[in-house]
């Protein structure tokens, strides 16, 4: 292991020296080992690789490289060749030898491989892919390049120069009003300026010093994975921030980092777990850091799976080892929150934007995105955004874009649009507590407040594309389930409340809505977020109030006509077979689960609507489009 | 859970209430569940009130207090997924195998579990079997994935 790194100089060299061992290896062929590409057997395809290179003799010419997720999942596992930048997407193991035979040893384009995009126009290089040329990608342009498990990697692109700067350069106090000016906000959802929140941690006493510095990875949202990305392919620039934030807000006090992870997320923790042990090895963390005299460590504690810790003060109390529920926040966190210590929380993607700022300066960072935030941290949103772009899409990814950026921008112009033909219906920002946007405000620009104004929120960045076969009152129904299961239950309001609309929602999905529900539906939403204490309450209600704002014509035709539109809701609608269709190949028979079928060979089959329990399996099978839903 | 395991895994984390979450994480990855006995020494070796290991091993979604099945089915139920059909896809396991979600077959081959979101929306929607993913699915490719377990039946 390599010795502690003691002052910014010994950095430095330590710097030169590790570029200089990757220029003699310039040709490397980066596999994407995110979640996704890993789902996608990217793990398989890097040991081809390993073999096919040691079979080859190549492994010293050629490095072979597992980065973090490169943000194009819908097309893993993908393959990236440096330093030419030619993109090969869905590749396999049995590609492997066309692939160094040809590609490597002779420069031939295997064209299979390459992106192809809906119009059939195909991309070598994967700055020239539409999905990423549109983009803008800081945080995570080194995602593809780095090797997450290697400290060296993350140095050689300039990983800990912002740090040594800070520890050398720069007062606490000053970098405090430089994430200020900066006007970065809280990338978990809220929105708060991190700069404001860190002078009041740094301005509030404490006796002994002790002053928490907290990484908020509870990444709950449905549908959202940039936390998770980050983790898994740049640890390093989280854990480089925390540091930078426990110098600015608790230097020369006792600072304490924890990062609290979700459970589901494995590889994050193991990765970011590896990174804590390098940067200590290396002296990042510990005592005396960079000869600064800033003493600091970070514990990773993985989260049990409730939605709600990833509210501040229910994380915290989940952290001191209780049942994770919120409590008002009369009394401020940075004041008094973990273990009654001043505490400062921040999310993972704000922690990666911190050195981010300290390198590039403030006068880059506050020239992209929205507003003006010279002499107010809420007057505008700036920096990137990365969103998770899901659902009815055809590019599912990462997608980091400026704020500002409009929907239709991020959906169509880098998302592809809707995939089969099907027509654009909505767009669901900001998880369960955001809510769902008609086609009418595509053009609306992304930003922090923007969204709030039309009833929906940034969250943590996922967005759900959904077309015509999404049925919106289901969609309610969905999260209201979701929120009611995951509400901790000290709010009767929220615990009674979300139980109450989430039983008027079955209803009206069941075809036995009243005329009445909706404007119960409405009225009892406003009680719950009224009256319920914590974020998780406040919100619950925006996903069905977004809906019944913006598509309440599919509420009426639940309650009134008993009609679902999108063919979801199973009490209202039928399975029938089209006669000219059916060619009598008895698989739907076959493959019924509830006898519902009958028919003979080459003869026209029918089902028996008592028997049909709608569960659509006759036309995932059908090969000759012969089932209808009405 | 032998007396062992559960002194090496306590004083692991010193014995210190404070982190009860993650003692309860490491016995449940060793037993697959929390056995009654075992909290039952946590709550006496910490001094804590059995009610407060209770509690934690109810409220959060990751622990089971019953033992589970020999094959783990995960299926996700993000946005993501349940806009392509993730709810078909439970009810297609329940009614093939005869198991609410939540539950394990009495066989004990089989448990059957939601999740709120994995990440991998990209290949939504999504059922993991035994920590193997499984993309795109509807009701009739998930029949091919159960194949294996439903021949040694």
């Amino acid at each position: 292991m390599t010795a502690r790194v003691q002052t910014a100089a010994d950095l430095e060299a330590y710097r030169k020296k590790v570029q200089a061992k990757g220029d003699s290896q310039r040709k490397t062929i980066s596999v994407c080992a995110g979640t996704g590409c890993c789902a996608f057997g990217a793990m398989k395809l890097a040991a081809a690789f390993e073999q096919a290179l040691s079979e080859r003799k190549l492994q010293d010419q050629i490095q072979l490289r597992l980065t973090g997720c490169h943000g194009f999942c819908e097309r893993g596992p993908l393959v990236v060749f440096h330093p030419e930048g030619l993109l090969y997407q869905r590749v396999k193991p049995d590609d492997v030898s066309e692939i160094l035979d040809e590609t490597i040893a002779k420069g031939v384009i295997i064209e299979r491989l390459l992106y192809q995009d809906a119009q059939g126009q195909t991309y070598q290089k994967e700055d020239e892919v539409p999905f990423y040329k549109n983009q803008m990608r800081v945080l995570l342009a080194h995602n593809g390049l780095i090797d997450p498990t290697s400290i060296d990697d993350y140095i050689a692109v300039g990983g800990y120069r912002p740090l040594a700067r800070v520890l050398n350069e720069m007062k606490p106090e000053e970098v405090c009003t430089t994430i200020k000016k900066s006007g970065l906000r809280g990338r978990g959802g809220g929105g708060f300026p991190a700069g404001v929140k860190w002078e009041s941690c740094r301005a509030a006493p404490s006796q002994d010093g002790i002053r928490y510095i907290i990484c908020n990875a509870d990444e709950g949202d449905p549908g959202a994975f940039m936390d998770r990305s980050l983790m898994e392919g740049n640890p390093h620039s989280v854990i480089e921030g925390m540091i930078i934030g426990a110098w600015a807000i608790a230097h020369p006090g006792r600072p304490e980092g924890y990062v609290y992870i979700r459970h589901e997320y494995p590889l994050a923790v193991e990765r970011l777990g590896i990174a804590l042990q390098q940067a200590r090895d290396m002296g990042f963390l510990g005592k005396n850091i960079l000869g600064s005299g800033l003493g600091f460590d970070i514990t990773i504690n993985r989260g049990g799976g409730a939605f709600v810790c990833g509210e501040s003060t229910a994380l915290m109390t989940s952290i001191e080892g209780f049942v994770g529920e919120p409590r008002a926040k009369h009394i401020h966190t940075v004041e008094s929150g973990l273990y009654d210590k001043p505490t400062n929380l921040n999310n993972v993607e704000t922690w990666a934007n911190v050195p981010l700022i300290i390198e590039r300066g403030v006068e880059w960072y506050t020239s992209i995105g929205t507003g003006d935030v010279s002499d107010n941290p809420w007057g505008g949103s700036k920096g990137t955004k990365i969103f998770a772009l899901v659902g009815k899409v055809n590019n599912t990814g990462l997608v980091e874009v400026p704020m500002g950026a409009t929907l239709r921008h991020i959906i169509y112009d880098i998302g592809g649009g809707i995939p089969g033909g099907k027509k654009f219906k909505a767009v669901q920002t900001g998880g369960p507590s955001g809510g769902c946007l008609p086609e009418s405000l595509l053009d609306l620009p992304v930003d922090f407040d923007k969204l709030t104004e039309v009833g929906s929120m940034m969250g943590s960045g996922g967005m759900i594309v959904m077309d015509e076969s999404t049925c919106m009152v289901d969609l309610a129904r969905y999260f209201i389930n979701f929120l009611a299961d995951e509400s901790c239950g000290k709010c009767v309001t929220c615990r009674e409340g979300l139980r109450q609309l989430g039983i008027i929602v079955k209803r009206i999905c069941a075809g036995e809505g009243r005329e009445e529900d909706i404007q119960l539906l409405s009225d009892l939403s406003q009680t719950v977020a009224e009256a319920s204490l914590c974020a998780l309450g406040n919100t619950a209600p925006n996903p069905l109030l977004s809906t019944l704002k913006y598509f309440r014509e599919e509420y009426e035709e639940h309650v009134k006509e008993k009609k679902c539109r999108a063919k979801v809701c199973k009490a209202l609608i039928t399975f029938t077979v089209i006669e000219e269709n059916c060619t009598g190949c008895l698989l739907c028979k076959k493959k019924c689960p509830s006898q519902a079928i009958s028919g003979e060979k080459k003869k026209v089959h029918s089902i028996d609507q008592g028997k049909c329990i709608q569960c659509g399996v006759c036309n995932d099978v059908c090969k000759f489009n012969a089932i209808r839903v009405e | 859970m032998d007396a062992k395991k559960l002194n090496t895994i306590l004083d692991k984390y010193r014995r210190e209430p404070s982190a009860l979450l993650a003692i309860l994480q490491d016995i449940q990855d060793e037993e697959n569940y929390l056995p009654k006995d075992t909290i039952r020494q946590v709550a006496g070796e910490l001094g804590v009130p059995l009610a407060r290991i209770y509690a934690l091993s109810t409220f959060f979604s990751s622990f089971s207090l019953e033992p589970r099945g020999k094959h783990i089915c995960t299926v996700c139920m993000g946005t993501a997924c349940h806009v392509r059909g993730a709810p078909r896809l439970v009810e297609h396991i329940e009614r093939e195998f005869d198991v609410p979600a939540g539950q394990t077959t009495p066989d004990m081959q089989l448990t059957l579990e939601t999740v709120n979101c994995v990440g991998a929306c990209a290949l939504g929607p999504l059922v993991i079997l035994d920590g193997e993913y499984h993309g795109n699915m509807n009701p009739a490719k998930l029949d091919r994935v159960f194949r294996p377990l439903k021949k040694k039946e």
